[in-house]
């Protein structure tokens, strides 16, 4: 008895915390969050090449014709290194957070382009709008996009309400979702996992990482990223990205919200 | 035989040239002579020298009492005499020494790889994923069991092998690697932008405490005096970091048991913590916060009052979700006297961090190699005696609430003064060894300029390197069904230890 009252006192003191997203406005956003970055080529010092020589990853393009800056956010960090070493204030991280994309062409941002992309895919809409089941595949992941991804399970965000789950055996999912640059030692495992799913398959390429290799591109080592080997239906860029980042993904992917 | 070894302290550079380089036999009877005196085995590692093409094989040894390191340095040719066979600490190391170098520790008794690294020897070819020569027990009614590498939860890669009679496990063999990413091979090429990145994702979960670790090695080294008000915010940042993962194990603890409402809360605290940590630098595992010289974020006034407000709510909830849990019969009755390791085998090891002092075992770098504003603000050291799945998550509630009031008083006595100090040039041929604690335990750089000032990080060791072999020598004669409960209980980190 005493142990009933107890877990009944914790329960009201813990009251009911889960996220009214997407039906009520999303989470607050910390002020020094980075999310899309913009840049203001107009801006730029002539031959100025400071942030392209600080980026750890090589995210900044320079459009051959144009000279335009774009940023590859499927390579970017979002550690801002670019901002602070531009002289003129010429890029800056917004706090928009909805940067998934359904085909990683639109992950470039840039002038001309518009952001955020389509996300949107009719087979995943048709297919899996109201139960899409994931096996999760730590590829070489930190643990941060790990626990971002974790944490969709818990009760604030729970992405249950939605039919998403992370399921613990391939042959109960409809996908997978890969975090991780894919080490060479986890080559064959990724591939055995997405064998061993039922087709029709997705598959959600889930941070830098194992968008493009992130940190880790070009290491020997690993294999810039899951699209090399297994054919990747949506991206989700971040380092890692915020859980709303990939929420948000998740549900425009399916349809579930515009 | 023994010989003296260099005195030196935590993250103070020293002259590279002042180590000691001594003859194979006199190292190795040191190393050993000083490990049976007490002393843990920071680091046994070889070091390219490129200066005169040679490798060098260096030992970092920490004596707790009086908050010493000692290092000594031989030329280990080909092969030599294996030191794990008097020293078990150095078990782990020689296997990694002999993958990646080549180099032979004669008679060791269990030479298999740990990372499956391509061979870098002519006559040893490279081992597949995976495929080791696994520990065997034969008998009729004998049964192995696999694991792995991909797992059931949302979590990173690695393989478990099980040699099972009935439920009872009577030899569990990790063997890792999956993770492997190249961070000490491209950390040991020198500076680029990627650098400090490194240190932030070496284990993506401790992204404080390894790029702390990172930044006051290159500080030393480039004579930097790092303001009194970057330290404390390094620290609150460190101990934020502890109190989100500790609460995440306790809830996952409390799901490995199957009682859910503990499990359910502790989720959602956790994310409570983190985005703390994200108020301060934007992002929710302290990317980017840590810079050489300081920190990237000042945490005003205003700031310091929200995180106040906001942690006291935080500690009000997790106290509720805890305590329920340390209050509830069933839950205690499954983890104690589960996974239980002695503190004489926790010493014989060389564990860290939560594990070991859940053995007994006071050990603490925050304490015993105090480092920037834990030189001045002290924490007690929580232990406990029994050993078990109990005890690792009992330690990690009493510094979770120890990490509150820390940062309580931090935020109310934050020192004046500027968050970040200019990085002069490196001094050249110096060294420097640092030290910190993780939310998991030790966490090791050691950082060397050569004659021309550059900058390399030749050996980076996660507490998870030290503690994974703990995990398996506490599931002896546990049951296979508790598993989940003891890797939980310790929580080690698979890329951590792959690099």
């Amino acid at each position: 008895m005493p142990l009933m009252w107890n877990i009944l006192a914790a329960r009201l003191h813990q009251k009911n915390r889960t996220l009214k997203y997407p039906d009520g406005p999303a989470p607050e956003l910390p002020e020094r969050f980075a999310g899309a970055p913009e840049i203001e080529t107009g801006k730029c010092g002539e031959n100025c090449d400071a942030c392209l020589r600080q980026c750890p990853t090589g995210a900044i393009l320079r459009e051959i014709n144009t000279g335009e800056l774009r940023i590859d956010l499927g390579l970017c960090l979002f550690c801002r290194a670019c901002e602070r070493a531009c002289p003129s204030g010429a890029i800056h991280f917004t706090h928009e957070y909805r940067l998934a994309a359904a085909r990683r062409e639109d992950l470039i941002t840039g002038p001309g382009r518009e952001f955020p992309a389509e996300a949107r895919q009719a087979l995943a809409e048709k297919l899996f709008k109201r139960s899409l089941k994931l096996r999760f595949v730590s590829a070489g992941g930190c643990n941060a996009c790990e626990a971002d991804c974790n944490v969709l399970s818990t009760v604030a965000w729970d992405m249950g309400r939605f039919g998403i789950q992370f399921v613990p055996s391939p042959r109960h999912a409809d996908g997978i979702l890969v975090t991780g640059p894919v080490p060479e030692n986890m080559r064959l495992a990724l591939l055995k996992t997405y064998e061993a799913i039922p087709s029709p398959k997705i598959v959600i390429a889930t941070g830098a990482c194992a968008i493009s290799g992130g940190l880790y591109h070009s290491h020997p080592e690993t294999h810039n990223g899951a699209a090399d080997l297994v054919p990747v239906d949506l991206w989700i860029p971040g380092c890692p990205p915020h859980p709303l980042t990939i929420l948000d993904g998740l549900l425009r992917f399916l349809g579930r919200i515009s | 035989m023994t010989t003296e070894c260099l005195l030196v302290r935590n993250a103070r550079a020293f002259p590279f040239a002042a180590c000691p380089v001594v003859e194979m036999p006199a190292f190795r009877e040191t190393v050993i002579e000083n490990v049976r005196l007490g002393a843990r085995l920071n680091a046994l590692f070889a070091m390219f020298q490129p200066e005169n093409d040679t490798l060098l094989l260096l030992a970092v040894m920490a004596h707790d009492a009086d908050g010493s390191l000692r290092i000594l340095a031989t030329r280990p040719g080909e092969r030599y005499q294996a030191l794990t066979p008097a020293c078990s600490q150095a078990h782990w190391f020689e296997r990694e020494i002999f993958e990646t170098w080549g180099i032979l520790p004669e008679s060791h008794p269990w030479l298999k790889p740990i990372r499956f690294l391509p061979s870098r020897a002519q006559d040893v070819p490279s081992a597949e994923i995976g495929r080791a020569n696994f520990f065997r027990m034969d008998g009729e009614e004998i049964h192995e069991v696999a694991v792995g590498p991909v797992h059931a939860g949302v979590i990173e890669p690695g393989h478990f092998r099980f040699q099972c009679h009935g439920e009872t496990v009577y030899h569990l063999e990790i063997s890792l690697g999956y993770q492997h990413r190249g961070i000490e091979r491209a950390l040991a090429a020198g500076i680029t932008p990627r650098t400090l990145h490194y240190a932030e994702t070496a284990a993506g979960d401790t992204t404080i405490s390894h790029t702390t670790t990172c930044c006051q090695a290159w500080e030393t080294l480039a004579g930097t005096q790092v303001s009194a008000r970057a330290e404390a915010i390094r620290a609150i940042a460190a101990e934020l970091e502890r109190i989100a993962n500790h609460i995440g194990d306790l809830g996952a603890l409390a799901g490995d048991v199957g009682f859910l409402p503990t499990q359910n809360y502790c989720g959602r605290i956790r994310g409570d913590v983190l985005n703390c940590t994200a108020l301060i630098c934007g992002n929710r595992f302290g990317r980017g916060l840590l810079t050489p010289g300081g920190v990237q974020w000042d945490l005003d006034t205003a700031l310091a009052q929200n995180l106040r407000a906001r942690l006291a709510e935080i500690e009000a909830d997790a106290v509720s979700a805890i305590e329920l849990m340390f209050n509830t019969s069933s839950v205690l009755a499954r983890l104690e006297g589960t996974g239980v390791l002695t503190a004489a085998t926790a010493r014989d090891i060389g564990l860290v961090g939560v594990a070991a002092r859940a053995c007994g075992l006071s050990r603490d770098i925050r304490r015993d190699f105090p480092y920037g504003i834990y030189r001045f603000h002290h924490l007690p050291v929580c232990t406990w005696s029994t050993g078990d799945c109990f005890a690792r998550a009992y330690v990690r509630w009493l510094e979770t609430r120890q990490s509150f009031r820390f940062i309580r008083e931090q935020l109310d006595a934050l020192p004046e003064g500027p968050i970040s100090s200019s990085v002069g040039p490196l001094r050249p041929d110096s060294m420097a060894i640092s030290l910190t604690e993780g939310w998991r335990g030790e966490i090791c750089h050691v950082t060397r300029t050569d004659a021309n000032a550059n900058l390399t990080v030749p050996k980076i060791v996660d507490p998870s390197f030290h503690n994974w072999f703990g995990l398996a020598c506490a599931l002896r004669n546990q049951a296979i069904s508790d598993f989940p409960l003891c890797n939980k209980s310790f929580n080690l980190s698979y890329c951590g230890h792959d690099l």
